[in-house]
């Protein structure tokens, strides 16, 4: 067992963690953050994408006792979020989701493309979106939404 | 699946890392996980260590030295893709390190850890060998240096010993002006690619090819130079008969046999796609001189 102190959802943590306890687990089953989805634990499906020092990575193949000193971001700790608050909407509008076991994931990864890329295309935007499978919609419902959330934001950047 | 247990070592600097794999049998380095922690998790591998080198921070750099890029071990594949340095000296490796798993696994995954795994499909063992480049291993005796051809010694097999650690991975850039190629087939943007091509092309100032460096992923247990191609080029103007030509020689390949891909298929994909990526190379190098 190993301790780790990192910060979760702006909140510090501490605790002591066996070391082949991935990110997603601790998450799950330490501090309760269910959001987080776990499909293939193998680093193929993307529902248990989280942000760890800002950026998208696949919580699973991610020990939580590497994660010692890092800042990491739930779907949870998005929940005021501007974007995330702009896709949820979308993501419904657009019927983006069905059973819904992919869509934590790809709130997280929709969110890195719409701030990250403001102006991708469909075919940037399905190729940022490659690494999170969906069973259900085959993702036209969800490019959709990223591509509706990112015209909202341009025409607010546009206005005077 | 959960992986086997195992315990878990951080060292701060490379010298610590030697000492403990030094000190433990039967260890495995594990750099940004995005191959070793699915295998685990698969139980495809049982270390009883792991020694993480996620603290060394003096192994994660981009930086140029004499004629060549030094990229640390521990260089993460997004800083790769995001690298003014990258996309100006080494542009063949700044597109082909988009097709590298996917967003979540390029902002984890480094440069050594897939060097070390050297999946025989692996676009950065592909840009290593196209490149020709040169691997910097620490072991306990000291430093070495190793050609990427006596590097990739087998399938899935590096020529590292146990308790050696790959440092740093040389590239040596090609001539301002010269072109480049990169494509491969996959079933999916992301997945490991069936067969990946990778050409570089400097051309004199009269058109003919000063020299060609032609390489393939997915095709054998470990990524090829096409020799034989890259002489039928050398000093002759490139057009489409004389690529398929220098490419026929592709087919030649003994593939592994997979559950997903038969070896026909192989075999037909390789001389396609290394017409391709040699045709893209040589247009490249001729807009840039006209």
């Amino acid at each position: 067992m190993k301790p780790i102190r990192l910060t979760v959802n702006g909140k510090p943590v501490s605790a002591v963690v066996e070391p082949r306890q991935h990110l997603g687990d601790f998450l799950r089953e330490h501090l309760l953050l269910t959001a987080t989805h776990l499909g293939c634990e193998q680093g193929v499906c993307g529902a248990c994408t989280v942000l760890v020092d800002g950026v998208p990575v696949r919580s699973c193949i991610v020990y939580a006792v590497a994660c010692d000193g890092a800042d990491v971001r739930t779907l949870e700790g998005l929940e005021e979020d501007e974007v995330v608050t702009q896709l949820r909407a979308a993501m419904s509008r657009h019927h983006g989701l069905q059973c819904g076991f992919c869509t934590p994931g790809m709130m997280m990864t929709a969110r890195d493309i719409v701030t990250r890329l403001p102006d991708a295309d469909e075919k940037r935007v399905r190729e940022e979106l490659s690494g999170n499978l969906c069973r259900c919609t085959g993702y036209v419902g969800i490019v959709d939404a990223i591509r509706d959330v990112q015209e909202q934001r341009k025409s607010r950047r546009g206005a005077p | 699946m959960k992986p086997p247990p195992f315990q878990y070592h951080r060292p701060q600097s490379v010298a610590d890392a030697l000492r403990c794999l030094a000190d433990h049998e039967n260890a495995r380095v594990l750099a940004g996980g995005q191959s070793l922690m699915p295998m685990l998790n698969l139980r495809i591998a049982y270390p009883d260590h792991l020694v993480d080198l996620g603290s060394i921070a003096d192994l994660a750099y981009i930086r140029e030295d004499g004629d060549e890029i030094a990229i640390g071990a521990m260089t993460a594949q997004r800083t790769i893709e995001f690298s003014g340095l990258v996309a100006r000296r080494l542009p063949l490796m700044a597109e082909a390190i988009l097709s590298v798993g996917h967003r979540q696994t390029r902002n984890r995954g480094t440069i050594g850890g897939s060097l070390c795994h050297l999946d025989p499909s692996a676009e950065l063992a592909l840009m290593a060998t196209v490149y020709g480049a040169t691997i910097v291993i620490a072991g306990p005796g000291g430093d070495r240096r190793l050609a990427m051809h006596e590097f990739a010694a087998g399938y899935m097999s590096p020529a590292i010993e146990t308790g050696e650690i790959v440092t740093e991975v040389r590239f040596e850039p090609w001539a301002p002006g010269h072109g480049w190629g990169f494509t491969e087939i996959a079933r999916r943007r992301g997945d490991f690619a069936i067969v990946a091509a990778a050409a570089l092309v400097e051309l004199e100032g009269d058109g003919r090819i000063r020299r060609a460096a032609l390489a393939l992923g997915g095709v054998a247990p470990v990524p090829l130079r096409v020799a034989a191609a890259e002489e039928a080029l050398a000093g002759r103007i490139a057009d489409d008969a004389l690529l398929a030509r220098a490419t026929a020689a592709c087919a030649d390949v003994e593939p592994l046999e997979d559950a997903h891909v038969a070896p026909w298929y192989r075999r037909r994909l390789a001389p396609r796609l290394a017409q391709r990526v040699l045709a893209d190379a040589c247009r490249r190098a001729r807009e840039t001189r006209a």
